[in-house]
């Protein structure tokens, strides 16, 4: 049918040139053009713009976000570093009362155990010295026994005479007491 | 000519594109400046679809664009980037983007109806279009210059600097006639040129396939080969139109650069 009525065109109408232009050619272009040109110009482009902007701040939004968190973190570092440092030297610290805590007890033990052996040394010591008393007691009785036993045997006379003897040998002890402690002087 | 169109009526004969063509009987108002054919009809349909792309595309715009919006917001970034904001700069290129991107995309549409199946013909194809927009970037580019500055505009179109002063005599006239007669005609016809020819080309081609094809013998195996021509060249007519779309858009800049530029 296209067909048809192109012959008829054609038969019509030669040849038409196409460089001149129709009236209802440009009419429709121009209204084509114009709708076109007003809907870019009116709605879609303020709509794209509108976009960009609002584009563009988030951006900038996300950046100021991004530059307030990293000023957090470090913020946060420097005060967890603060807070290590503290800790590092409260450790020290009471490392350090540690270390005085336990030189006070290792002293305080060793003087207790000095006074202690002191003290033990000071009993034995005064045990042994009753023990000398009572021995020198016991022997200066025995030993004036024996002297006067011994003298009696020699002189050939009983020395019975218990006050007497008991005088004597008071006597000697003393000269050999002093005696003694003449010598532990002159040393 | 009669006797081609005569055949054309025969089933299976070979039908020649004639300019014809690009002249379709008138569907209403014929006789009238308001005559609408199959053509005028193409060209709404290409407007509708540029409208209610770039109406869809912007409605609802989000942050993060989905697939349907990065490709609505690719072609205006094109037109916005890469020929308002490169040629103009920001503050001109924001001025004269609206009439940019009209061009770009008006050209464009009606330029791929030609190969869209059932409309089968660029609406850039007759000479309406090219040269109403022609027309257009003539008088954008004389109004910019002048309005910058008149005396600055005069002197970097017709009196170039830098050119001894006796060769004025040849070079004024030759300025004048490229800058304010050849320009617009150049750019009517790159783009009319183009489509017409790509049509013709197509409709040689298809119709010949189908000649070929309905011989029922051995030369029917010629259709074979037609029809890979009919697609090899309906891919290069993509590119023709994005290309074509792209050359008017960016001349239109490039003569408002040259008008308001200060000095060549």
């Amino acid at each position: 049918m296209l067909h048809g009525v192109l012959s008829i065109a054609a038969a019509a109408e030669e040849t038409r040139n196409p460089l001149i232009p129709e009236w209802y050619d440009i009419i429709w272009s121009s209204v084509c053009f114009i709708v076109l040109f007003v809907f870019f110009w009116r709605v879609a482009l303020p709509r794209m713009k509108k976009l960009l902007d609002e584009r563009g701040e988030a951006i900038e939004g996300n950046i100021a976000k991004a530059d307030e968190a990293q000023r957090q973190a470090e913020a946060a570092l420097e005060q967890y570093t603060a807070q290590l440092a503290d800790a590092r030297a409260e450790a020290g610290k009471i490392r350090e009362g540690a270390r005085e805590d336990g030189k006070k007890i290792v002293s305080e033990a060793r003087e207790t155990a000095s006074s202690e052996a002191g003290r033990i040394t000071a009993a034995a010591q005064a045990q042994i010295e009753a023990e000398r008393q009572a021995a020198v007691v016991s022997l200066r009785s025995e030993v004036g026994t024996l002297a006067i036993d011994l003298a009696s045997g020699v002189i050939g006379e009983s020395l019975t005479d218990d006050k007497r003897a008991s005088a004597i040998v008071d006597r000697f002890l003393a000269d050999l007491e002093a005696d003694e402690s003449a010598t532990a002087g002159k040393k | 000519m009669n006797l081609l169109v005569q055949t054309a009526n025969d089933d299976g004969g070979f039908h020649a594109p004639s300019i014809l063509e690009f002249f379709p009987p008138a569907l209403l108002f014929e006789g009238t400046p308001f005559e609408i054919n199959r053509i005028m009809i193409i060209r709404f349909i290409a407007v509708i679809a540029v409208v209610l792309i770039f109406w869809l595309g912007t409605r609802n715009m989000r942050m993060v664009p989905g697939r349907f919006q990065s490709i609505v917001e690719m072609g205006l970034d094109f037109v916005r980037v890469s020929v308002a904001e490169d040629l103009l700069g920001r503050k001109d290129g924001k001025r004269f983007l609206p009439l940019l991107t009209t061009i770009f995309f008006m050209v464009l549409f009606m330029n791929l109806t030609g190969i869209i199946p059932f409309l089968n013909i660029a609406g850039t194809s007759v000479i309406g279009v090219p040269l109403v927009l022609a027309i257009i970037a003539y008088v954008v580019f004389i109004y910019a210059g002048i309005k910058k500055s008149p005396a600055n505009f005069f002197k970097n179109a017709l009196f170039p600097p830098g050119v001894p002063l006796f060769l004025y005599i040849i070079v004024t006239p030759i300025e004048f006639v490229s800058t304010f007669i050849l320009r617009p005609i150049t750019l009517t016809l790159r783009l009319l040129m183009n489509m017409v020819v790509g049509h013709l080309l197509l409709v040689l081609f298809f119709s010949a396939t189908s000649f070929f094809l309905l011989m029922f013998n051995w030369y029917s195996l010629f259709s074979v080969g037609t029809i890979a021509f009919g697609l090899a060249f309906t891919l290069f007519e993509i590119l023709v139109a994005v290309l074509q779309a792209y050359v008017f858009t960016l001349l239109t800049a490039v003569y408002v650069q040259l008008a308001v530029a200060e000095e060549h």
